[in-house]
């Protein structure tokens, strides 16, 4: 049987205070030490967080979820598994945000809260991808089965994306394009771009932050399922 | 050929599919229970919808091809549920493991059986839809049964797969619709488009950007989703 204290408890999870610190760091800096935008006023510092949670919840989270799902299936490591479903949880939770924020700048600046662009679709669905991943997960206890089938939804997922966000492009689309990561120059001063780097940075260590605590946790839950099946 | 020899010969995958599709569709045929269910369910689907709308206000011919091929998924649901639901008594699904077939050949023949069941519904509610909507079908109604093929593919391709797995889980048929729905997004987009074009009679070049991307869901989906299934069966 192994003992559940094999894995050291964290007692100070040093990564996780580094990130919050740099979160509000930038926040501190995007609300008091960041030129308003022209145009559209304060409502614009949002996108500090919306862009960057964006970025961590869409591109990270869900390729970490889509690429540890495919070597999974070829490898039937455990820890690709743990690593799919931490992704997937901390995806949401950004995701999350992303979908909480964008409504807030899309009233006073489009007039309303949501619209049916391709951009916003697209996250909506990966949001209740998201969502079903983690249901899914919940729904099945034998871990091994469990591991296989999340792999699974998690490599149709990418396939997916393709799909849903051609699909809502034809239908219309509104949101803004990209302003940083475009092959032109960035059109932003350089004072907002070093308030949007320092909110990426932020982000991606929150992202780690929370990609490890539900790692660990996920090993800790492992050990003790593994404890109270030897136990019964 | 001796009787023996007609044992042990091993079906080929498409043989063995076509196998397990017809064992389904007889299953369906003797008791009836899932068709007629799924169809009095249809029936009822489209005259609810008519009354959720002001038919004043909206014509009807502009409702009509998002309530077909909303019900059309909701109606699917119904069959997909069932078809591995079916393999769970007196776990028959360990009979078919064991059977000298192919686990590719067992999902295209559960998604054979699912298509031909879909396809069957949506045969009736087309009429059905034509007639409380008071549609012009004439002239469309072939196109519109080649688009119904077309979308039922992509439907039962990711549908059937899921459906192996929904049943494994402690929720069974409640999550089903909870995996499946986003990914009929791609499905009933492209299907509700090109109905509405062809029923305003538009010329077939605006439908068939949308065409391109259900023939491409299509082919990704069935491929991803046969090479996929062996991973939901026990090992």
């Amino acid at each position: 049987m192994p003992p559940l204290r094999d894995e050291p408890r964290p007692i100070f999870d040093w990564l996780f205070a580094v990130a919050v610190l740099a979160v509000a760091a930038t926040y501190v800096r995007a609300i008091y030490f960041t030129p308003l935008e022209a145009a559209q006023g304060p409502a614009q510092k949002i996108l500090y967080v919306h862009a960057t949670a964006a970025f961590v919840g869409l591109y990270l989270c869900f390729g970490l979820v889509a690429v540890a799902s495919l070597l999974y299936l070829w490898l039937k490591d455990e820890k690709l598994d743990r690593a799919a479903a931490a992704a997937a949880e901390v995806g949401v939770v950004f995701t999350t945000v992303v979908l909480c924020t964008g409504p807030l700048w899309g009233k006073p600046i489009w007039g309303a809260w949501w619209t049916w662009d391709a951009r916003l679709t697209l996250t909506l669905f990966l949001w209740f991808v998201g969502v079903g991943y983690i249901i899914l997960r919940g729904a099945v206890e034998e871990p091994q089965m469990r591991a296989r089938f999340s792999a699974v939804l998690g490599i149709l997922a990418a396939l997916l994306v393709p799909f849903i966000h051609l699909s809502v492009y034809l239908f219309r689309t509104l949101h803004p394009m990209p302003i940083l990561l475009k092959p032109s120059a960035p059109s932003m001063p350089g004072e907002m771009q070093l308030t949007f780097f320092m909110a990426f940075v932020a982000f991606t260590l929150l992202f780690a932050a929370f990609l490890r605590a539900r790692y660990r946790l996920a090993v800790r839950a492992d050990l003790l399922a593994a404890r109270e099946e030897g136990l019964l | 050929m001796p009787a023996d020899a007609v044992v042990r010969a091993r079906p080929g995958l498409l043989r063995a599919a076509l196998l397990i599709a017809a064992k389904d569709l007889a299953i369906e045929l003797r008791t009836r229970s899932a068709i007629l269910s799924a169809l009095a369910f249809t029936l009822l689907a489209v005259v609810i919808f008519f009354f959720a709308w002001d038919a004043t206000a909206v014509a009807s011919i502009d409702l009509a091809p998002g309530v077909l091929w909303v019900i059309f998924t909701f109606s699917g649901l119904l069959a997909l549920n069932r078809s591995f639901a079916l393999e769970q008594n007196d776990r028959a699904l360990d009979a078919l493991l064991a059977s000298p077939v192919d686990r590719e050949s067992i999902f295209l023949g559960k998604a054979l059986g699912n298509l031909v069941f879909v396809c069957l519904i949506q045969a009736c509610a087309i009429p059905a839809v034509a007639l409380f909507y008071n549609l012009p079908l004439t002239g469309v109604w072939p196109a519109l049964l080649a688009l119904t093929v077309a979308a039922a593919v992509g439907l039962v391709s990711v549908g059937t797969l899921f459906s192996a797995m929904a049943t494994n889980t402690r929720m069974a048929e409640l999550l089903l619709p909870m995996l499946a729905l986003p990914f009929f997004v791609p499905v009933v987009m492209p299907a509700a488009q090109v109905t509405a074009r062809l029923l305003a009679g538009r010329p077939m070049d605006e439908a068939w950007p949308w065409l391109r991307i259900l023939l491409a869901f299509d082919l990704v989906f069935l491929v991803a989703c046969t090479l996929a299934f062996p991973y939901t069966l026990e090992d």
